[in-house]
This record gives C-alpha cells, sequence and structure tokens, in this order.
C-alpha cells in the first residue's frame, strides 16, 4: 500500500501527465490529417476514376491489411532513406495518419455509397454540376453517417499512439516504463493509473460519440 | 535481399506459426466471450447487463498493449506463470471480446423488435425465441463486421512481439537486427502477414456481396 | 480473374519496397555535417542506469555517457559546440546510424567483429564485461548452468550471441529495453537476466533481492561509433577522447559515476 502512495508521487504524476500530453497532441494531428487523407482516398475510390481509383484502391487494401506496429516500423527506418527527417513524433505521425487513413478512406466510402443515389440525381437535375453536388449535397450527409464510425477510429487510434513506445516516443506507457523500470516495485501502480487514464480519456470520447449519434441522427 | 528469406527462413516460419496459432487460438476464445457477453447485455435481468456493460467498457477503452503487459508482468506475480505467447493469446482473445460483444449486440438490436414480440406471443420462452428466431437473423447482419474484426485480430497479434511471443513480428525485429538489413526483413514480415490477411479480407468483401 | 489479377500486383508491391530499400542513403561527411551545423546528434540510451537514463524529475538523460558525449562535443567543436541527444533503444541504434538519423552512437555499444562490418568503431572508452543477474536465492553461479533454462536478454545486444555461445542449450527470451527484461526476471519469466555486468550492478543496487552471479564472463569493450567510411570523424572522436584521457576529464567522470557502485571494480577502468 506503501508502494502505491510512493509511486503517484507528484514527480512521477507529472512525468505521466507530460506522456499523456504527448499521447493527446499526437493522436490529435494524427487524426485530422488522416481525416483528410481518408476523405480524399475515399472520394476517389468512390468516383472510380479509370487508373487512379484502381491504384489507391490497392494501396488502400495493402495497408489495411497491415498491423500499425509493422507500418511505425517502416516509417521509423524507412522515412530517412527517402532523405526525410524521422524523429521518433514525425514517424509516428506519419505511420498513424497512412493507416488511420487508409481505414477512414474505407468508411468515407461506404459513408458516401450511403446516401441515397437520388440526391446525386435531385442535384445535379437543378442545375448543379458534380463538384457542386458532391461538395453541398452528398458529402454533408454522408460526413453525418460517418461521424459514429470516425469517432470510433479516433479513440483506436489514440490506443494504438501506445504502440510508438517501441520506436521511443515519449507517450503515455514509455514514460510509465521509464518510471517502473528504475523501481520496479512501481509496476502495478504505473500500470493502473495508465489505465485508468486511457479508459478516462476513450471512454469520454465513445460517450460523446454516443450522445452526438442520439442528438442528430 | 532474397538471402534474408533463405537464410533466416526457419525463423520466419516459426513466427509465421506461431501468429497462425495464436489467431485462431484467441478467435476461438474471443467469439465465445464476445457471445457471451452480447447474450448478458441483452438480456432482462439487468445485474447481467450491469457486468456485461463494464466488462465490455474496460476492455474496449484500455489499450491492446497495456491489457497484455498486464497480463505478462502482474498476474504472474499472483497467480500463475505465464509465458509471452499465452499472455499475448489472452489479452486479444479479451480485447476482441468486447468489441465482438459490441458487434453481436447491435446485430441483436438490429433484428426488428417485431420478432421477438411475434415470438413470444406464439408461445416461445425469451431463450427459445432468442435462439430459433433472433440470433439466426442476426447471424447473417453480425459476419461481415465480424470478419472484419478477425483481420483486426490477426494485425492485433503483433502485440506478441513486446512479450517475446515468438510470433512474426518478434521474429521478425531478430532477423532485422541481427542481419542489419531492418527495410528488407520488414517487407518480408509484411508478406508474410497479407498473406493471412489478404485472402481474408477480399473474402469478407465477397460475402458481404452475396449477404447484402 | 480480378482477384488473380490483384494477387499478381503483390509481387509487384514487393520488388518496389526492395528496389527503394536499395536505394541507399546519400554519402554524406559526416564530420563535415557536425562541423557546419556546430551541432553533433548523439545516439544515447534512456534507459540505462549509469550511463543514460531519463531523469523523472527533469525529463531529462543524465549518465556517463551523455557527460562524456558533452565533453567530446566541447573538445571537438569548442565551446559553443552543441550536443543534441536522441534516445535510442539497442536494438534501434545501429540502422538509426546506417540512415543518418544520428551522426554518432554511444550506447553501452560493444565492438564486435561483426559490427564492425556494418560501422566504424572510436577506441574503446569503457572496459565492460558481461554478467548474468538472478535472484538472491538463486543457484545459479556461471553461465554455463544456464543451459536448459530461460535467459533474459535485450534485442541487438551482444549479451544474446554470447549466451548461445557459452550456454547453446538455454532458451533466451529478448526484450525492448533493459527495463523491460527486468520487468519480466521481476514476474518469473526467465531465471536470470544477462546484459554488461556494470548495467547489471546499476540494477542491482537499485533492487534489493538481486545480485550478481560469478563474474564477468567476456570482454566487452565499449566503443563510439559512426556511420562506416566516416574517417575523418572517428579519427577527431579519437583525438577527442584521448585528449579527455590526458587532461584528467576521463576519469573524473567516471569517478563521478561509478565510485562505490556495488560489485564495480573501478580499478579496472580508470586509464
Amino acid at each position: 500500500m506503501e508502494t502505491f502512495i510512493h509511486a503517484y508521487s507528484w514527480i512521477d504524476i507529472r512525468f505521466l501527465l507530460q506522456g499523456l500530453w504527448v499521447t493527446i497532441y499526437v493522436s490529435v494531428i494524427s487524426i485530422i490529417l488522416s481525416f483528410i487523407l481518408g476523405l480524399i482516398c475515399g472520394l476517389v475510390r468512390y468516383m472510380k476514376i479509370k487508373y487512379l481509383s484502381a491504384a489507391v484502391g490497392f494501396v488502400v487494401d495493402i495497408i489495411r491489411n497491415l498491423p500499425l506496429l509493422l507500418i511505425i516500423f517502416f516509417t521509423y527506418f524507412g522515412l530517412p532513406k527517402l532523405g526525410l527527417i524521422a524523429n521518433p513524433t514525425i514517424a509516428s505521425i506519419v505511420a498513424l495518419v497512412v493507416f488511420e487513413g487508409a481505414m477512414l478512406s474505407e468508411i468515407v466510402r461506404s459513408g458516401i455509397n450511403s446516401v441515397p443515389t437520388g440526391q446525386m440525381e435531385g442535384a445535379r437535375s437543378n442545375g448543379m454540376t458534380y463538384g457542386q453536388a458532391m461538395i453541398h449535397v452528398v458529402l454533408p450527409q454522408a460526413i453525418r453517417n460517418m461521424v459514429p464510425a470516425i469517432l470510433s477510429q479516433f479513440v483506436s487510434l489514440i490506443k494504438d499512439t501506445s504502440l510508438a513506445t517501441i520506436i521511443v516516443l515519449p507517450e503515455l506507457l514509455y514514460h510509465a516504463q521509464i518510471i517502473y523500470s528504475q523501481n520496479t516495485s512501481y509496476l502495478i501502480p504505473m500500470y493502473l493509473i495508465i489505465a485508468v487514464m486511457y479508459f478516462i480519456v476513450c471512454f469520454c470520447l465513445s460517450k460523446y460519440a454516443n450522445h452526438l449519434q442520439k442528438k442528430y441522427l | 535481399m532474397w538471402q534474408i528469406l533463405t537464410g533466416y527462413w526457419s525463423e520466419f516460419i516459426t513466427g509465421f506459426g506461431n501468429t497462425i496459432l495464436c489467431s485462431l487460438i484467441a478467435m476461438f476464445f474471443s467469439l465465445i466471450l464476445g457471445v457471451f457477453f452480447a447474450l448478458l447485455e441483452v438480456a432482462p435481468p439487468k445485474i447481467g447487463r450491469a457486468i456485461a456493460h463494464i466488462y465490455i467498457e474496460i476492455f474496449c477503452n484500455i489499450p491492446l498493449l497495456v491489457i497484455t503487459m498486464i497480463f505478462y508482468l502482474i498476474i504472474p506475480q499472483f497467480w500463475v506463470k505465464v509465458s509471452g505467447f499465452t499472455a499475448g493469446t489472452i489479452g486479444l482473445a479479451l480485447y476482441t471480446s468486447a468489441f465482438i460483444a459490441e458487434t453481436v449486440r447491435s446485430g441483436i438490436n438490429s433484428v426488428g423488435d417485431g420478432q421477438m414480440e411475434g415470438a413470444l406471443s406464439n408461445g416461445m420462452t425469451y431463450v427459445q425465441a432468442m435462439r430459433y428466431v433472433i440470433l439466426p437473423q442476426a447471424i447473417r447482419i453480425v459476419i461481415p463486421p465480424l470478419g472484419n474484426q478477425m483481420i483486426t485480430l490477426i494485425k492485433n497479434s503483433s502485440v506478441l512481439a513486446f512479450v517475446a511471443g515468438f510470433d512474426l513480428m518478434y521474429q521478425g525485429d531478430i532477423v532485422a537486427f541481427s542481419s542489419f538489413q531492418t527495410i528488407e526483413t520488414y517487407v518480408i514480415v509484411g508478406v508474410f502477414y497479407l498473406v493471412l490477411t489478404l485472402p481474408l479480407s477480399y473474402y469478407m468483401r465477397h460475402l458481404e456481396k452475396r449477404l447484402a | 480473374m480480378r482477384k488473380f489479377k490483384k494477387f499478381l500486383l503483390l509481387p509487384i508491391i514487393f520488388f518496389l519496397a526492395f528496389t527503394l530499400a536499395a536505394c541507399g542513403n546519400k554519402k554524406q561527411n559526416t564530420y563535415q555535417k557536425v562541423k557546419q551545423d556546430n551541432t553533433i546528434v548523439w545516439g544515447v540510451r534512456a534507459d540505462t542506469r549509469l550511463f543514460g537514463l531519463m531523469s523523472i524529475k527533469t525529463g531529462r538523460v543524465e549518465g556517463f555517457e551523455i557527460d562524456l558525449a558533452n565533453a567530446i562535443t566541447k573538445q571537438m567543436l569548442g565551446e559553443n559546440g552543441h550536443a543534441k541527444l536522441t534516445k535510442i533503444t539497442a536494438n534501434t541504434r545501429i540502422p538509426l546510424l546506417k540512415n543518418n538519423n544520428v551522426d554518432v552512437l554511444m550506447a553501452t555499444m560493444t565492438i564486435t567483429p561483426d559490427r564492425q562490418k556494418q560501422v566504424l568503431f572510436s577506441k574503446p572508452y569503457f572496459k565492460a564485461g558481461q554478467g548474468i543477474l538472478v535472484p538472491d536465492n538463486s543457484k545459479i553461479k556461471t553461465v554455463q548452468q544456464l543451459n536448459n533454462k530461460t535467459v533474459l536478454a535485450v534485442k541487438g545486444t551482444t549479451a544474446v550471441a554470447n549466451v548461445h555461445k557459452y550456454a547453446p542449450k538455454a532458451k533466451v527470451l529478448e526484450y525492448g529495453d533493459y527495463g523491460q527484461a527486468f520487468s519480466a526476471l521481476k514476474a518469473g519469466q526467465g531465471v536470470a537476466m544477462t546484459t554488461d555486468s556494470g548495467l547489471l550492478a546499476g540494477i542491482a543496487s537499485e533492487n534489493p533481492g538481486y545480485k550478481l552471479a560469478g563474474s564477468n564472463f567476456t570482454n566487452e569493450p565499449y566503443g563510439i561509433a559512426v556511420n562506416k567510411g566516416q574517417t575523418q570523424m572517428v579519427k577527431h572522436i579519437n583525438k577527442a577522447l584521448d585528449e579527455l584521457k590526458k587532461n584528467g576529464t576521463y576519469n573524473r567522470l567516471i569517478r563521478k559515476w561509478f565510485k562505490g557502485v556495488k560489485g564495480f571494480n573501478i580499478k579496472e577502468v580508470e586509464e
């Protein structure tokens, strides 16, 4: 019991919160960028442009079927070969964006598919171009349908940042590992508190997603 | 580059085999647990619903890696020693079971209320209604998402790399860092994973089209 | 037919990825680069007591290697030289060096012929040896007794190869870093943990209940590593090392970090 109290000293908690901050900002940046990427890829796939859609589709399939851990290693060791810097933060963000972008592109595609074709027809017969119809009529409805799935991907992404501990990203799990590797009796307190922290963040987000779903759908 | 594949063939095959083994075991148990908790969640008794809710929320909101580490490092101190492979498989099964429970639950819920009412008013008990009317319809709805869960499970088995589980990812690490050819090795590891996941993924898409 | 075409594209991806990997790195002269930027990027450990350990209080890495890296940087680039520290782990260190993520590595890396095929080493800056860490009540005294038992080590260290050499029937489990390997030892996942004795002594000093078994069974001189072919860089590093040993800084740092560490013979290491 005493070890618990010692483990939860302010120094340790502050160190963990610094890790939590890294988890959160990496997640937020990744979700924004991967949403943009997913939107573009999903649209391309939906519109069935001649060779591009198939190529994008193939790449998306490959990425969706690989473990995120593998993609993280690829970006961390592969980016420098392409001449780009790859500190752990950038490598994690790129890996997450690529992976979640592929996941989101499928969600986007099925979201757009779920909008009745009548909408597009109605918009175009009212004189809109394809582009205008897409942006003003179809996409808004598609996005409304997609919000629950997107938010659950967001929760998934936050949990997946814990994998980046292997490339020394100073996020929550890594900081906890540092603490308990220096004080091995803190092992249980550390895992308990980071489980709680992850739980609180993810739980709140998924409850918010449910709330949105009930309110708008 | 092919030298890595041939030179370390036994490592890759060991990893491949363990990944398949872990995935199959975890799939089996997570399906059983998942369906159990889904039924617990929809069945009338409030206590069952509460327990199911707590279980599902806990395992859906904590990272798989954290759950696996807890089984690997903490449980052995109090209970029985587990190997990395076992800890990883248990963690994977529990984690996935929560998601399966959610999927199955929403599948059951999407079978119209009228079905249950109709069954009950025809004199069936709740259990009979579930068994003969609701569940068969739910299964059809639930198969595509479950298929995706299975694919996700195979990918998540890579967490065994963190706990010396001798799976594809763990062996890949060892080969990569003793051969110093990291990218080439990970490409090979990737191809091994794709051999498992791509066919499943295409089959799921095919099934979806057939069931829709 | 469509499915088949898709499977056909798989080997194409395979091939593309290989050629990309074989593309190789831009050749650069590390010494010119560090002179130009007035910065040396050091790959250092953050999980190793006494050598490079992340301080929870300050969030910075502290240790013998950190101090030595700073001293060498100042020696090479002058007082305004800047040492940038990048945290690495044992299994990522060499790939990071080869990719030019870091300029030099000082990360408790033993000089071995195998590694010398991949990187260029400076003169040794620390004489270490491999040891075994066991629980206090363990009967194990020599490495040979590890045969048919489970040993825990860290991925990418010489410890793994050495165990296979001295105890071929031992089963070795490998982890990402020392913290994880020791946690596994505490959880009973193996009977012993093996790596360099200096590192183990640090762990033993913080964890009553664990002790070093027997004495060093190999010699593990640590060297600073630079990318293959960067002879100018390694020449300057050696020169800086020699000067630090001559003006007493080296011994001062050794005493600062290793004096009084249980189980560690400081006389073996001072120059």
